[in-house]
């Protein structure tokens, strides 16, 4: 079973990379409305703004918190920043962009609620994608193995790891309730990072997702 | 003690001031600078260098600023030390700054030993230096005088202006004062504000010059003195602030110079003593003393949240120009701390900014050095500008 999983995983990092752009990035990609102004936070080396300026024709601005990240991405022409997510999203003032974009990078801030609620308070919308921590597999590796999991998407042993807030698709919907957070879009996606378009109850996500996209709004806020 | 040489003699000094090795403009009576002092400067000169050619468009000028002992002369031959130009490493043909796509202006600022009018420069109402008569000059004075300059050239917007230190101070200046004059800016190991420590520094560097006897009160050219001892005293004092503990270590360590043992004297036993007296003593032979005293006083002074009720963010609001901010981890006289609150007034102001710090223990003067990824990450940023400006890549 263990060899089964191994080789899932090394096709899973194939399927990531089709013609450049991972697939996952492409999901978020599509939620974005052309021209928009977009906030990425934790860029990384600026692969999505990079995708979002050259399909989607956004004026994209990134926080990236690795050196090396924000100087590649500058290098690139992007407008990136040296930053931390937990303490610099405080310093934009309300409404700046109309979407402010976590991918991949919720599970490694402190304060995952405060860093939503910033998200929501400066942009119009909020799109936070994050590994699923209540996949099958990783139950499997927890509940059956018992140890801490390690898959493609969460590739480090426990004692090195930079997350430090894991959350299930189930956890994170509560999150949006107590972050005043409305769910206009919800896609989980397999093992590839394709989506999985076709209808089922949140419980059967929340086991089959590796991973999650959610678009959100501001309740009570006029979204569009 | 500091070894006299054969510097230039201040009657030469006064030459280079007056009628200087560079292009010069000259405004009459009908063109005051105003200076924040609340003076007209009038009339007065700006000596400077460009380098590549002006498009038709007039939208490929890069102006460069210097820093506080730099001056026009940034890629050609210095006609005073004949040595490279301060900044060849950056500015030149297929350099970062590309001067086979950009038009690249620098001017001397006010206040400078140059060519432009500072204190060295004779007083036409008078016939002799101005000295200390010379109203004292703020940060926003230079750039007021370089958008002279730009009018002057028949420049309307540039399309980025680039600068390190006090270069830096005025990259923020002309984004505050002329925001739509400025496509991209580039301040590098620069702040807003000069620091409590940087103005203690500035201070200890005028009170070595003013306590040297040759300095006669700012008069020493009309006493054919040049109060080169305390002004080689102050760039001593200074260079130790642009350099860091680890490159110092790097550089010299505790290695003697020229000697094996230690003399037990007050003669320079160490490297890094040797070092810093040449520093000292080649300075005077290019620099004027009152200068000195001019240039610093005006970083002191700068402050630009305090022309906008303390609030550094609005001096930013809304601003059109895109930022390149960059600072160096081993820059303890303008530290990240400094470029961080640039970039968290820009990003309150809703600017479009890039920011990036580089890892390198030179210090200050990094700026100046050889960095690959400083170079790396200007050319990156003017490329991403110059596409979103529209300008032709120079090899089309």
């Amino acid at each position: 079973m263990l060899k089964q999983l191994k080789q899932d995983l090394t096709m899973a990092e194939i399927a990531r990379l089709p013609g450049g752009a991972r697939v996952d990035l492409l999901v978020v990609a599509e939620m974005v409305e052309r021209g928009a102004r977009v906030l990425d936070v934790g860029c990384g080396d600026g692969e999505l703004l990079r995708l979002l300026a050259e399909t989607r024709n956004v004026d994209g601005r990134g926080i990236e918190l690795s050196r090396e990240g924000v100087n590649e991405g500058v290098a690139k022409g992007l407008a990136v920043i040296q930053g931390d997510a937990d303490t610099d999203l405080a310093d934009y003032p309300d409404d700046a962009f109309d979407y402010v974009i976590l991918s991949q990078t919720l599970q490694a801030t402190r304060q995952p609620r405060l860093v939503l609620e910033h998200m929501l308070r400066i942009g119009r919308h909020a799109i936070v994608s994050f590994p699923n921590f209540g996949h099958w597999k990783i139950r499997l590796q927890v509940g059956i193995a018992g140890h801490m999991p390690q898959t493609d998407n969460l590739p480090y042993s426990w004692w090195d790891t930079p997350n430090i807030h894991f959350c299930t698709i189930r956890d994170f919907r509560h999150l949006c309730d107590v972050a005043g957070a409305r769910i206009e879009k919800a896609v989980a996606l397999n093992a590839w990072g394709r989506a999985l378009r076709f209808n089922a109850p949140w419980w059967f996500w929340n086991l089959i997702g590796e991973q999650a996209v959610f678009l959100l709004s501001r309740q009570g806020g006029s979204a569009d | 003690m500091v070894e006299t040489s054969a510097a230039l003699e201040p009657v030469d000094r006064a030459r280079e001031a007056d009628a200087p090795h560079s292009l010069v403009v000259r405004f009459g009576a009908d063109k005051p600078l105003k200076l924040d002092a609340g003076v007209d400067l009038s009339p007065f000169q700006i000596a400077y260098q460009t380098y590549g050619t002006l498009n038709t468009a007039r939208s490929n000028a890069v102006l460069v600023c210097h820093a506080l002992t730099g001056d026009q002369h940034v890629a050609n031959i210095h006609p005073v030390t004949q040595k490279p130009g301060w900044w060849e490493t950056m500015v030149g043909p297929g350099r970062p700054i590309d001067t086979e796509r950009y038009f690249v202006i620098c001017a001397n600022v006010i206040g400078g030993c140059m060519g432009t009018t500072g204190p060295a420069s004779t007083n036409p109402k008078t016939g002799k230096p101005w000295g200390l008569d010379l109203p004292v000059i703020t940060v926003r004075d230079m750039v007021r005088a370089q958008a002279m300059l730009l009018d002057h050239l028949g420049i309307g917007t540039l399309f980025a202006v680039a600068g390190g230190s006090l270069g830096g101070m005025q990259v923020l200046q002309w984004a505050v004062s002329y925001p739509h004059r400025v496509f991209a800016a580039l301040p590098i190991a620069a702040a807003t504000r000069h620091s409590a420590q940087n103005i203690a520094f500035h201070e200890v560097g005028r009170q070595a010059v003013m306590a040297d006897p040759d300095w006669q009160q700012g008069r020493y050219f009309a006493e054919g003195t040049n109060p080169r001892r305390g002004l080689a005293v102050a760039r001593m004092g200074a260079h130790i602030t642009y350099l860091s503990d680890a490159a110092l270590h790097r550089k010299f360590g505790r290695r003697f110079q020229d000697r094996d043992n230690p003399t037990f004297s007050f003669d320079a036993d160490f490297q890094v003593e040797s070092y810093l007296r040449h520093q000292g003593i080649t300075f005077v032979e290019r620099f004027d003393a009152n200068s000195y005293l001019y240039l610093t006083r005006a970083m002191d002074y700068f402050d630009i949240a305090a022309d906008f009720d303390g609030v550094l963010a609005n001096a930013f609001k809304d601003t059109p120009t895109r930022f390149c901010v960059i600072s160096f981890t081993s820059d303890w006289l303008f530290p990240t701390s400094d470029s961080r609150a640039i970039v968290h007034a820009l990003n309150a102001g809703r600017a479009r900014v890039s920011f990036a710090e580089i890892t390198t223990d030179k210090g200050h003067d990094a700026f100046l050095l050889d960095e690959p990824e400083l170079f790396a990450i200007v050319r990156g940023f003017l490329e991403g500008a110059a596409k979103a400006r529209g300008l032709e890549s120079a090899h089309r």
